[in-house]
């Protein structure tokens, strides 16, 4: 991995990344999760299933994804949407090492404005250091396949933040939660599982074993990878026919 | 020596052709690449630089020597090892705005892993002159500042072959002719300089070798003069309005420039065989016999009409 990762367009990429106004919308999610965390906390101090609920279904089907959607659909989708990638492109770099690098700096964002601000939800309602804990191991987790999915989303279309709108929206939220067998396709159901096996709480509603989540999540990550490297090394500039 | 080859290459887009079957040779020097907007240029340009695939065709570049073996013609798409040997200059102006100019070049030296990158990063800046505004975040240059450090980018690794989409664009007068100095000189120390233009004067100053590109096909290739002859030797209609259109009539008749003069509604429509002698001596003419020139307009001097004669020259 190290061998592809390349330091110059990390840096770049993360002065891109933190850089434009849409970087306001990361914290979002998080300032909303622990907002309605204080809330509950302050309103239902006794009630014990709700942060495993909130923290669980709010934590790994919004939060996340969301995170993940605008963090990883940018790190590369904007550059090749405003043009400036045929800079990056127009150099020997490895198109692998592009990718990797590229999905190395949405993973940490990602892990920044969606993992840590989970654990630190988890840490603040009442008597969840141990769900905290498990809770912020599934996002990371999540927060590596999230990104690989939406930087290979981003090189395949220019669509990609309405398309993974539609993925969250319909797939990870609804489907995934109403048909048993989805849960084999959906992250998030990826992320309870290794949750779940830290921590294991019957409000989180984990669907998948550690075993099947882990596998399913490294086969995820790694064919999202590939395929973005094959597609990026047969990028074509779209110019207008003559 | 042929640096870039391209046999009979086109691209389509569904039911429609950008390039159709072009087939040129491109050796060291500055080749200026002309046609109007639209006519396939920077579909070309695009497809030499490994970002288009032909949809048939062979496109190679000769690339540098390495451990490998050496020097050899290889094809462009899929093959980011030709970035060793080849510089690009997009069209586009999306660079990193947020980036100081001597960043954006120093990255690109990295990107390419140049041994010296803090050497090669001031001399490309140097070259491009612009050394002054190098500390300055891009988002604050102008679109000229901009081409340039763009053309610094792509000279940081000293490639063999430049490849330069419009560079001239938001150019003014003074870093135009830095910009033609400058390819000129890329092209005298044997590099392969290619640009495109739509501006006959661009490619005139900067390039004795041009191919002409309409609708696609290639509509004229080699020395410049030559082609500019057949550009120049063409019938020119200009619209005439002055404060005597009648006597100005009369004193173009039997002039040895004038084909034909006619009378219209706003004044006279004069036919020329030979435009650089029409418009030299107009303006003396109507000065000597105390004539008001109020306007003088050439009908057909669109690209397309230079190009569309040039063709029918080709073909007849």
């Amino acid at each position: 991995m190290s061998a592809y990762f390349n330091p110059t367009i990390a840096a770049i990429t993360v002065r891109a990344t933190l850089g434009r106004r849409r970087a306001f919308l990361f914290a979002v999610p998080a300032v909303v999760l622990i907002a309605l965390t204080l809330v509950l906390h302050a309103t239902k101090p006794e009630a014990v299933d709700w942060p495993a609920q909130v923290l669980g279904d709010f934590g790994f089907s919004v939060l996340l994804p969301f995170t993940a959607l605008i963090v990883g659909t940018g790190v590369l989708g904007a550059e090749i949407d405003d043009g400036s990638a045929i800079h990056l492109l127009a150099t020997p770099v490895r198109r692998g090492s592009i990718v990797v690098t590229k999905f190395a700096v949405a993973a940490v964002v990602t892990v920044l404005f969606a993992a840590v601000p989970e654990l630190l939800a988890g840490l603040l309602a009442p008597n969840s250091s141990g769900l905290a804990v498990a809770l912020f191991v599934g996002a990371l987790a999540g927060s590596v396949i999230y990104s690989a999915v939406f930087v290979l989303a981003s090189v395949l279309t220019t669509r990609a933040i309405a398309y993974g709108l539609l993925y969250v929206l319909i797939w990870e939220s609804l489907l995934s939660n109403l048909v048993g067998g989805a849960r084999i396709l959906s992250i998030a159901h990826y992320c309870l599982g290794i949750a779940n096996a830290i921590h294991p709480d019957q409000s989180l509603q984990a669907g998948l074993t550690l075993g099947t989540s882990v596998i399913l999540g490294a086969i995820v990550t790694a064919g999202a990878l590939i395929l973005a490297t094959r597609r990026l090394s047969a990028f074509a500039i779209q110019g207008d026919p003559a | 020596m042929t640096v870039i080859q391209i046999r009979n290459v086109s691209r389509w887009y569904g039911n429609v052709v950008a390039v159709n079957d072009i087939t040129m040779d491109i050796g060291p020097g500055v080749t200026g690449l002309l046609g109007p907007n639209g006519a396939g240029k920077s579909t070309i340009l695009h497809m030499i630089a490994g970002f288009l695939a032909p949809s048939r065709g062979t496109l190679t570049v000769q690339a540098e020597p390495s451990k490998a073996g050496p020097s050899k013609a290889v094809p462009t798409w899929q093959n980011p090892g030709i970035y060793r040997s080849l510089g690009l200059v997009p069209e586009r102006d999306s660079v990193y705005a947020f980036l100081t100019g001597e960043e954006f070049v120093r990255s690109t030296a990295k990107l390419h892993s140049l041994p010296n990158i803090g050497a090669a990063t001031r001399q490309a800046i140097e070259m491009t002159d612009m050394a002054q505004a190098a500390d300055r975040k891009i988002a604050t240059y102008s679109k000229g500042m901009r081409q340039r450090i763009k053309v610094a980018a792509a000279l940081v690794h000293d490639p063999e072959i430049l490849l330069l989409d419009e560079p001239f664009n938001g150019m003014d007068p003074r870093q135009r002719i830095h910009m033609m100095e400058l390819l000129a000189k890329l092209g005298a120390e044997g590099r392969t300089i290619l640009f495109s233009s739509h501006i006959l004067e661009e490619v005139e100053r900067v390039s004795g070798t041009i191919q002409v590109m309409v609708a696609g096909r290639l509509a004229a290739s080699g020395d410049f003069r030559a082609i500019r002859r057949l550009m120049t030797s063409r019938p020119h209609v200009f619209n005439v309005r002055s404060s005597d259109d009648r006597r100005l009539a009369a004193l173009l008749v039997g002039r040895p420039y004038t084909t034909a003069v006619e009378l219209t509604g706003k004044g006279l429509q004069v036919r020329t065989s030979d435009f650089g002698a029409f418009c030299a001596q107009i303006a003396a003419l109507t000065r000597d016999h105390k004539i008001a020139l109020r306007e003088l307009l050439p009908t057909d001097e669109s690209l397309e009409s230079v190009f569309g004669y040039l063709i029918s020259s080709q073909g007849s």
